[in-house]
């Protein structure tokens, strides 16, 4: 029994996410955002054992640029770039087309906000913005609302990952809708990325028991007191998810089932 | 003459190419083919009137009065 533990557990540790041909050893996807410094933003990450990594394009300043390239490439973390604060397709092929440019990478993260106060997608500009975006050869990662039909419609467009929402942008509340996210994982076959609304490492083990093949989180990490020792929970929050998804959870029951048998007893007099 | 960069009016000389404005704001010095030649990545780019101008075109490209030009990089987001 204790082998065949320790063999499982070294087999999910084995157990890489294939996506666009990369094998990623870590199911868990950081990004950026929301951090107060670099030097923290580093340990954090390196604490949370992710390999692939958001930015966002932002205007080139003299004082400040360079540093976030550097800290990622020194970590051997491969980058994501976003297209964060768009609201319209069209503004987030060029930031996308700006992001290959950079970074020399053509995955991105599709992200076309419909506005400041929901920061929820809007559907029908994500639509048109993956068809472009697909036609001009990116892998597109589409940060989608949690519904299953709009899920497979960015699939059939070719995106090569679909990342459902768990709540609102930075809101922490979990995965509001759970069902939704099992019913998206089980139409789907492209990776699934449980993203945004995460707020602690129960959830980020939910979304992997669900059936997501990683999860996508930033607030969560950088904004806790220690982002650190959270980076470092997320770490083993994702890969508890997994084996436990992996191990097939009992079914639900309405009543007690005892565990220990009762033949046997003694009985006293 | 002028242009705008990132919002803010810029002078540049005249007939500048991209790859000096680039080399000059970054402080590197660049190739023709738009590449650091300190070998180190420079991940920035740029986009002149809405359009992507390729590393590989910036020698070439020559920059004219009144252009819009947005120069981008990787910041902490998302």
């Amino acid at each position: 029994m204790g082998e065949t533990t320790l063999a499982t557990a070294q087999q999910a540790r084995r157990d890489p996410l294939t996506i666009d041909g990369v094998e990623l050893g870590s199911r868990l996807i950081m990004g950026t955002g929301g951090a107060p410094s670099l030097d923290g933003l580093g340990a954090a990450l390196v604490a949370s054992g992710t390999e692939l990594t958001t930015v966002a394009m932002r205007r080139y300043s003299p004082a400040e640029s360079g540093s976030l390239f550097e800290l990622l490439a020194e970590r051997n973390i491969r980058v994501l770039p976003n297209t964060a604060g768009c609201f319209t397709a069209r503004d987030a092929v060029l930031t996308a087309e700006l992001a290959r440019e950079a970074l020399e990478t053509d995955w991105v993260k599709l992200e076309v906000i419909a506005d400041e106060h929901t920061l929820l997608p809007d559907a029908l500009e994500l639509v048109d913005a993956t068809e472009q975006l697909v036609g001009r050869g990116f892998k597109v990662f589409a940060y989608t609302n949690d519904d299953p039909v709009l899920a497979l419609r960015l699939e059939n467009l070719g995106a090569t990952a679909v990342m459902p929402l768990g709540a609102p942008i930075g809101t922490g509340l979990g995965i509001l809708n759970p069902h939704n996210i099992e019913l998206i994982v089980s139409r789907a076959s492209v990776p699934v990325v449980l993203d945004a609304g995460i707020g602690t490492a129960s959830d980020a083990a939910l979304a992997m028991e669900l059936g997501c093949d990683a999860v996508l989180l930033a607030t969560a990490v950088t904004r806790a007191q220690d982002p650190v020792l959270m980076g470092e929970a997320f770490r083993h929050a994702v890969l508890a998810g997994r084996l436990a998804r992996q191990a097939g959870r009992i079914p639900r029951r309405e009543h007690a089932l005892a565990s220990s048998a009762m033949e046997g007893r003694a009985e006293f007099l | 003459m002028n242009i705008r960069l990132n919002g803010a009016q810029h002078a540049v000389a005249d007939g500048a190419t991209v790859s000096a404005l680039v080399g000059g704001i970054t402080g590197r010095a660049l190739g023709t083919d738009g590449r650091a030649t300190d070998g180190r990545k420079l991940g920035v780019a740029v986009a002149r009137n809405a359009e992507v101008v390729p590393r590989s075109q910036w020698h070439a490209t020559a920059l004219a009065e009144g252009d819009d030009v947005e120069l981008v990089t990787a910041v902490q987001g998302g």
